[in-house]
């Protein structure tokens, strides 16, 4: 119990998967503009993620150790798939939580998150449940960094900044120092 | 639409068209593993060899994939390529291969790859294709130089491993943690559009002068 707490706050804030480990870079820098549409993605990151963890687990159980080097391949492959399936089966039974969720699936599906997640947990050699407290606390990293991003981006929307840093240098700037924060959150592991 | 020379198609991904830094593609790699410049080479290359591999492929064998599983079709293709560099950096450098830990196999969601072959390569001739992904592979090398040696210059005071600055000198260590990687990018690109904008600057008005609102700090519709 104790080592899974540690695996949840390891994945949401020591090693954010955004700021710390740059998994995820593209929704970062691409979807943080509003701080409602941040929400919205990172609760359909947390989605995929719990999806791709526990298909990861069944296929470390059953399908790689006969065939490794197929790892990647089946990675992508059933993840894209699985998503696919699910994103219907959503449409089909929730059509508000398709429409809250159901534009960022496809865009996230291959992200590096995602794929990420999945290597990660493989080459830690995490089980089914602490697989499943990782992709949680990876998700919740996510988000947070994502609506904390969002926000400073809504607070510097109208700030005069010269004309130089009005498109992406700020926002990398403003990342840079969000990732420094989180830096802070390292000590947690030495006391 | 006009048909580029041979010279464009080279000419165009390492400097109009940079993938990093006037697209703002591939950015995970470029943040994470520019630390050393000897990482970001290592990676460099294997995403140039991944992204020619898959070019020359998939340009061969454009008139052959169906049209409605094209994306899948180049991923596989893709994921194949990066399972050879996976392997083959496994064996010939294995310590660069540790320390940048799950980014080759992510070389696969690399958007400047899949990008390549759904804008070009899928188009064109093999030839072209060709010229067109070293071109690419080439400006990604470029910033993942460039990222790599502001990094370990100002970080560690070595470049790929030679001392550089002298005992004297106090590395910055931010610049080799996370967050070195977002300053560094953030100023490279500050960088790049003071450049770009010398001329144009002067005579462009600002865009929100002071005293003026707009409907932006209303409710978000």
């Amino acid at each position: 119990m104790r080592d899974l707490f540690w695996i949840f706050i390891s994945s949401a804030l020591v090693n954010n998967f955004t700021l710390v480990l740059f998994l995820g870079l593209c929704p970062f820098l691409g979807v943080s503009g509003k701080v409602a549409t941040a929400v919205r993605m990172g609760m359909a990151n947390i989605f995929v993620l719990v999806i791709t963890s526990l298909t990861v687990s069944a296929l470390n159980t059953w399908v790689l150790p006969h065939a490794p080097y197929l790892q990647l391949i089946s990675f992508i492959v059933v993840i894209a798939s699985l998503v696919q399936i699910v994103e219907m089966a959503v449409k089909k039974l929730s059509p508000t939580l398709f429409r809250e969720l159901g534009i960022f699936l496809p865009l996230i599906t291959t992200n590096c998150a995602i794929l990420g997640l999945a290597i990660l947990q493989t080459n830690r050699g995490y089980g089914f449940t602490e697989g499943l407290v990782f992709a949680l606390g990876g998700g919740a990293g996510l988000t947070l960094a994502l609506v904390l991003m969002a926000s400073l981006r809504e607070t510097v929307e109208l700030a005069d900044v010269p004309s130089v840093a009005r498109n992406m240098g700020l926002v990398l700037i403003l990342a840079g120092s969000l990732s420094l924060a989180f830096m802070g959150f390292a000590g947690l592991f030495s006391s | 639409m006009r048909t580029t020379t041979p010279q464009e198609d080279f000419i165009r991904g390492i400097w109009k068209e940079n993938p990093v830094l006037v697209q703002l593609l591939g950015l995970c790699p470029t943040l994470a593993v520019t630390g050393t410049v000897d990482n970001a080479l290592t990676m460099g290359i294997a995403t140039f060899f991944v992204l020619l591999g898959s070019s020359l492929l998939v340009s061969m064998f454009k008139s052959v994939i169906p049209k409605e599983v094209r994306i899948s079709a180049y991923i596989l293709v893709i994921a194949t390529f990066v399972t050879i560099a996976d392997l083959v950096l496994h064996a010939v450098v294995p310590e660069i291969h540790k320390s940048l830990g799950p980014f080759v196999p992510l070389i696969v969601v690399n958007c400047i790859i899949l990008g390549r072959q759904e804008a070009f390569a899928s188009k064109n001739t093999v030839a072209r294709a060709t010229l067109d992904a070293v071109g690419t592979g080439f400006g990604f090398i470029i910033a993942m130089m460039i990222m790599g040696s502001v990094r370990e210059i100002l970080g560690n005071g070595s470049w790929l491993g030679h001392p550089l600055l002298g005992a004297h000198f106090q590395p910055w260590v931010i610049m080799v943690l996370p967050p070195g990687g977002f300053f560094t990018l953030g100023f490279v690109l500050l960088g790049i559009a003071w450049w770009k904008g010398r001329s144009a600057v002067a005579v462009r008005p600002r865009r929100w002068p002071h005293g003026v609102t707009t409907e932006v700090g209303g409710p978000a519709s």
